[in-house]
């Protein structure tokens, strides 16, 4: 950084209220086993899992319900004992509303769990055998990208990386469930953590918690206290520090470059959660059936953290925690980046670290204006982009324009559109132009792949048709070269015959 | 409008309070008191001019967007409108007659403003658009500037005979009144080979106090720059352009001042004259028509203000800030092009970092 830099830091990111207290005061509850449980297929970046189990089938809490498939991907396993009574479609919690495959379970409350195989000593296993064992529990990152825990490891492994990043910095607002986790659960974070360390063979670990959660940070720092590779580093509360890139700059003061992986400049980040959760795969041999939840907004009677089993349905958590109003909007996730859930009847997924229910009031959004050009939104963006010049073109329709301004690097925060005054929903124009591009690019893979087929099949055409001939003549060739042979035989044979006559 | 559930919005689902029509309402609070201070430093034609100017603009404003068959109310309440017509009024002469107000609101607002496409669009700023055409236009008018004479005081006149200056224009018997700006004087002395040093003498000195002839809401060198510091301690301006503004104006004049007092002003008196510190924290800094990046805007503002002291020294007029900033303006999208924030993971270039640094 260059002494001029120094002077104009960009100082990034915006500061929402919070609304994270009472929910994150309220002690941790446990919802009631649910009747019945909906595990979709595909609660994780990669491939959908494949079902092992059949429909009538009895299952143990635990039991594996669907494996991976595909290199990145990640097995499902049953969060209640009971009954398989079907494996067909339920609603995923995507704005569209679309169907996606799920395995049914009656619950037959027994909670009787399927025989696990705990680890007595995580150290002494080989980093492959830890891998191994957290891809086999389907832990995904659960700080919502749900990316496949295990092969994050191989790459931490095979890129020597040498700090891990615990992420516990959970800047979304209303969130608490990764506070619960610090501070119910620090024990099995840290423990979790150094395993994590372990199988991608790092020297330290940064404990990144904004300084919004006093009581995580005391917990976390008790809980660190005998191991002085961990080092619990509180970071300001700022939105979104929670966000790899922006983490790691603050607390190694390194930049991953643009279109690289963190794991490049040597460092893996992995969320508290998550590394609660290898801690229960691989010290406790559980698969990942249940996670902590924050259910909050206005319109919800009692707001707090949740234990609860995956595929439980969101109007049963909704439930739990009563309703004083009709939710005006439902979200799944923080209000920054979450995705709008068109109804309840939606079953919880690993990524899912909160689901919110909107009063009327939290949920209006004012309409949008024209851009005053005032420059909140360049002020807020943590990655140092233009928003305004980018949404302006894609009004246009000039997506390639908004390319240069490098939309490709935008990681959809929702920054620019929270500080705007005009309200303008600017990633709603990213997201269009993304998706635009992503569907671009599609149709160009197919065209090349036409053209090249097409292509193929002229030159395959011509080169039979160049065989065919060459073959044809070489036919005649023959048979030209035979019907010579035969003349010439012929002929020899009357010029043998003629001296013969001759001598006769 | 608030989305029932069920209606798919993109995040976030949050947003600021903050709204288009507070920056403005905040900038006409910060505007406020240098402007109340030229109403009663002028009288009653100063606060009839505002009125009008103030709704010519709106009028400009409205007849576009009904011209559109748009509704025009929920435009005005955005207050860009009044903002536009408020700064045109407190730029131009105290006692300047009626029609100044109108033609200039309403050329702000639909030459200056809608014809671009309304807010947000406007290449130049409509308030300097108007104040450049009016000058041009009636430079007799325009630069008929009058001594301070203080609301009830002896002599000022009241509210009808206020109203019959801003409507039939200045009366004889106010002819005593008439004075000049310095920027003026001084020039007009200078072209007459009488140098500084003999001219100041019997020139209107302005002081930060404010009372001295000048526009509407100009003089007040004080009271702008309180406003302008409220505006950036609430975070609606940064310091970029009005430091850098002031400083192109100042550092030139302090230099040739230094070389010859006789001929170029010294630097304070640029600074409290004219429009210098209404143009570095309310003109230049107009969102829409100035940079977007910090040091976009350091470029900008000291642009502004070393255009500003050129005009004034070298050339026919004896004000410079309006041309100056339209100049700049013209300037903006190519300094927007060439100066962006480095991005995150990237140099300057626009390249990817190498991962090994």
């Amino acid at each position: 950084m260059g002494f001029f830099e120094r002077f104009f830091q960009p100082s990034w990111g915006v500061h929402p209220d919070d609304h994270k207290r009472p929910a994150a005061d309220v002690p941790l509850r446990i919802l009631p086993p649910p009747a019945r449980v909906y595990m979709p297929l595909h609660q994780h970046v990669g491939g959908a899992a494949r079902p092992i189990v059949l429909v009538g089938q009895q299952v143990l809490k635990g039991q594996l319900l669907a494996e991976a498939q595909g290199n990145i991907s990640a097995p499902i396993h049953a969060p209640v004992s009971g009954v398989v009574t079907a494996i067909g479609e339920v609603t995923a919690p995507h704005p569209s509303g679309m169907g996606f495959a799920a395995i049914t379970i009656a619950n037959d409350f027994r909670e009787c769990w399927t025989e696990l195989d705990p680890v007595e000593d995580p150290f002494a296993l080989a980093p492959e055998e830890i891998a191994r064992r957290t891809a086999a529990a389907g832990v995904v990152g659960l700080g919502g990208a749900t990316f496949p825990a295990a092969v994050k490891f191989a790459l931490g492994k095979r890129l020597a990386v040498g700090t891990l990043i615990v992420n516990g910095g959970e800047c979304e607002p209303y969130l608490s469930s990764d506070d619960c986790v610090m501070r119910d659960f620090a024990d099995q974070v840290i423990d979790g953590a150094r395993i994590v360390m372990h199988a991608i063979g790092a020297r330290e670990a940064l404990v990144g918690i904004e300084d919004n959660k006093p009581e995580a940070i005391a917990a976390m720092r008790l809980a660190a206290a005998p191991w002085p590779e961990v080092k619990i580093r509180p970071v300001p509360a700022r939105y979104p520090m929670g966000s790899d890139k922006q983490l790691i700059q603050t607390l190694t003061g390194k930049e991953v470059p643009a279109d690289a992986r963190a794991a490049e400049v040597g460092v893996l980040v992995h969320n508290v959660s998550t590394c609660a959760a290898v801690h229960q795969a691989i010290c406790l041999g559980r698969p990942l059936v249940e996670r902590i939840v924050t259910i909050n907004g206005g319109a919800v009677d009692k707001p707090g953290n949740i234990m609860a089993p995956l595929g439980t349905l969101v109007d049963e958590l909704l439930a739990f925690c009563g309703l004083k109003a009709r939710p005006a909007r439902l979200i799944l996730g923080g209000p920054m980046m979450g995705t709008p859930l068109l109804h309840g009847r939606i079953p919880l997924v690993k990524g899912a670290s909160g689901i919110l229910a909107f009063d009327a009031r939290e949920a209006t959004i004012p309409p949008a204006g024209p851009c005053i050009r005032c420059g909140s939104c360049t002020k807020a963006c943590p990655m140092g982009l233009l928003p305004l010049e980018m949404a302006a073109r894609i009004k246009a329709g000039e997506l390639d324009a908004a390319v240069d301004f490098k939309l490709s690097d935008c990681i959809s925060c929702g920054c620019c559109a929270y500080v705007c005054p005009s309200h303008i929903p600017l990633v709603q124009y990213f997201s269009h132009a993304k998706g635009e591009l992503a569907a671009r690019e599609r149709a160009r893979l197919r065209t090349d792949a036409t053209r090249r087929l097409a292509d193929e099949r002229i030159a395959r055409l011509e080169r039979d048709a160049k065989e065919k001939s060459a073959l044809a003549a070489r036919r005649k060739a023959e048979r030209d070269a035979a019907r010579a042979a035969g003349a010439a035989a012929k002929a020899q044979a009357a010029t043998t015959e003629q001296p013969q006559g001759a001598s006769a | 409008m608030s989305h029932a559930i069920g209606i798919p919005v993109a995040a976030p689902h949050a947003t600021t309070s903050n709204s288009a029509g507070r920056v403005m309402a905040t900038v006409m609070a910060a505007l406020a008191p240098a402007t109340l201070f030229g109403f009663w430093l002028y009288g009653w034609p100063a606060v009839y001019l505002w009125f009008i100017t103030v709704g010519s603009a709106m009028l400009g404003e409205a007849f576009c967007l009904r011209l559109q068959g748009r509704q025009a109310t929920p435009v005005l309440l955005d207050g860009s409108a009044v903002l536009t017509g408020w700064l045109l009024a407190v730029s131009l002469p105290p006692w300047a007659p009626w029609w100044i107000g109108v033609f200039g609101g309403l050329f702000a607002t639909v030459l200056g403003k809608q014809v671009f496409g309304g807010l947000g669009q406007n290449l130049f700023n409509p308030a300097m658009v108007a104040r450049v055409a009016l000058l041009i236009s009636f430079p007799v008018q325009m630069t008929a500037w009058v001594a301070p004479l203080p609301l009830f005081s002896a002599g000022a006149p009241g509210l009808i005979d206020g109203l019959r200056i801003t409507l039939n224009g200045m009366p004889a018997g106010y002819d005593a009144v008439a004075s000049a700006s310095l920027l003026g004087f001084t020039k007009t002395e200078l072209s007459r080979g009488i140098d500084l040093l003999a001219s100041l003498l019997q020139a209107p000195v302005p002081g930060w106090y404010g009372s001295h002839p000048g526009s509407l809401g100009e003089t007040a060198a004080w009271l702008i720059a309180a406003g302008g510091i409220a505006m950036m301690a609430l975070r609606i301006i940064t310091w970029h352009i009005p430091l850098t503004m002031l400083a192109g104006i100042a550092v030139p004049a302090a230099i040739l001042h230094a070389v010859d007092p006789a001929r170029y002003l010294d630097a304070g008196t640029h600074i409290l004259s004219g429009g210098a510190m209404l143009g570095a924290f309310f003109i230049a800094t107009d969102y829409v028509t100035s940079p977007n990046t910090p040091r976009g805007q350091l470029i900008f503002g000291a642009g502004c203000g070393l255009l500003t002291w050129i005009i004034r020294t070298f050339a026919g007029y004896p004000e410079g800030v309006a041309f100056a900033v339209l100049l700049m303006n013209s300037l903006t999208p190519i300094i927007d092009s060439y100066v962006k924030p480095r991005i995150y993971g990237r140099d300057r270039k626009g390249a990817a970092l190498e991962p090994g640094k």
